[in-house]
């Protein structure tokens, strides 16, 4: 099988460029995307890119595949190559390469970090814990199980064009699951911060975020809610 | 929260607010368009000066060209934040924007109240 890998090393290299490599598959297997590069990394040890758990869980090895993002662990080769001969692999759209697959999140963790993903509340602590009702619970459902791999932020548009204003679909979701959980009591200081025409109304809803999300969330449902929170709060 | 001081009203759901309302008022004016033009399909000049000259038409086409005016400055705002990055460039873009929005809005008036 044929896989072409982005390669750049910013030491050597004077432009990005595309290499390609002959792997063998085996025939009575559905191999994941990491298995592909893991192969082709037993030829060539300077291919880099990052990987971890290799189960969908810690989020490193988002990657471009075959021009849809995703996670190169939990995406069968079954499920991207669609008829094509190539395997088609390149880092993930928008941010800086740091070299061949790794890409600089820098800019995506900002914008994490400026939602406030913590809990904020100020009313004095309970002995045990802070009780939460089961309906109040649920609500949090579809939105903590982010694991911030950005394929959503890096597949959107919006954030390639303003990536130091626009919250992005993953740090929304995460704004959203703050402002939906019933023991935050920041919920109009964080409104507050995300009233600008950039952080949330950047969103020009084309759901590509929906469309990539290796865990299956919809960032612009969240997006829209908060959208109606800060018109409800608006006066 | 980011700053921004050429967006039309500062505020991020206001600017949204404006842009939504706006183009239903759009669409409203162009279905009233479109109806006078099936139910007249002989339409004169004297019919076309009959219309404008009263007074709910005028108001219609009064609010509708506000919201015009609304709906250019926070499309092409947005479009100029996204593509234009020299804020020079940007400026002068949206500079002339918001002078064709005004020859617009000041020309329409005249034409609709001059009726």
């Amino acid at each position: 099988m044929k896989v072409s890998i982005y390669r750049y090393n910013p030491e050597t290299d004077k432009k990005p460029y595309m290499q390609d490599y002959d792997v063998d598959v085996p025939a009575d297997k559905d191999l994941m995307v990491l298995d592909v590069l893991n192969l082709v990394k037993e030829q060539d040890v300077s291919v880099s890119y990052r990987r971890s758990c290799r189960e969908g869980v810690c989020g490193s090895d988002g990657l471009n595949i075959n021009g849809k993002n995703g996670l190169g662990c939990v995406t069968p080769l079954s499920e991207v190559k669609g008829g094509r001969e190539k395997l088609i692999v390149r880092p993930l759209p928008g941010l800086p390469v740091i070299r061949d697959l790794v890409v600089d999140m820098g800019v995506f963790y900002k914008q994490y970090e400026k939602i406030k993903p913590y809990l904020i509340n100020n009313t004095p602590a309970p002995a045990i814990e802070r009780l939460q009702s089961p309906e109040d619970r649920e609500k949090l459902d579809g939105l903590y199980e982010c694991i911030l791999c950005a394929c959503c932020s890096t597949s959107c548009p919006s954030f390639w064009w303003n990536p130091e204003r626009f919250v992005g679909p993953a740090g929304l979701l995460q704004a959203y699951r703050f402002l939906a959980d019933s023991r935050d009591t920041a919920q109009e200081e964080r409104l507050a911060n995300l009233d600008d025409p950039f952080s949330v109304f950047r969103c020009r809803g084309i759901m590509n975020c929906v469309s990539v999300c290796p865990k299956g969330l919809n960032p612009t449902k969240a997006i829209g809610h908060i959208r109606s929170m800060l018109l409800a709060n608006a006066t | 929260m980011v700053k921004s001081i050429t967006n039309l009203s500062r505020s991020g759901v206001s600017d949204w607010l404006v842009q939504r309302v706006s183009a239903v008022l759009l669409a409203l004016y162009t279905l009233f368009m479109l109806g006078v033009f099936w139910a007249t399909p002989d339409m004169t000049y004297e019919l076309w000066r009959q219309l404008f000259s009263t007074f709910w038409v005028k108001i219609f086409t009064l609010v509708t060209l506000l919201a015009l005016v609304g709906h250019i400055w926070v499309g092409m705002w947005t479009v100029a934040t996204d593509y234009l990055k020299n804020a020079w460039v940007r400026f002068l873009v949206l500079c002339a924007v918001a002078v064709t929005a005004f020859v617009y809005l000041v020309a329409g008036v005249a034409a609709v109240w001059g009726v």
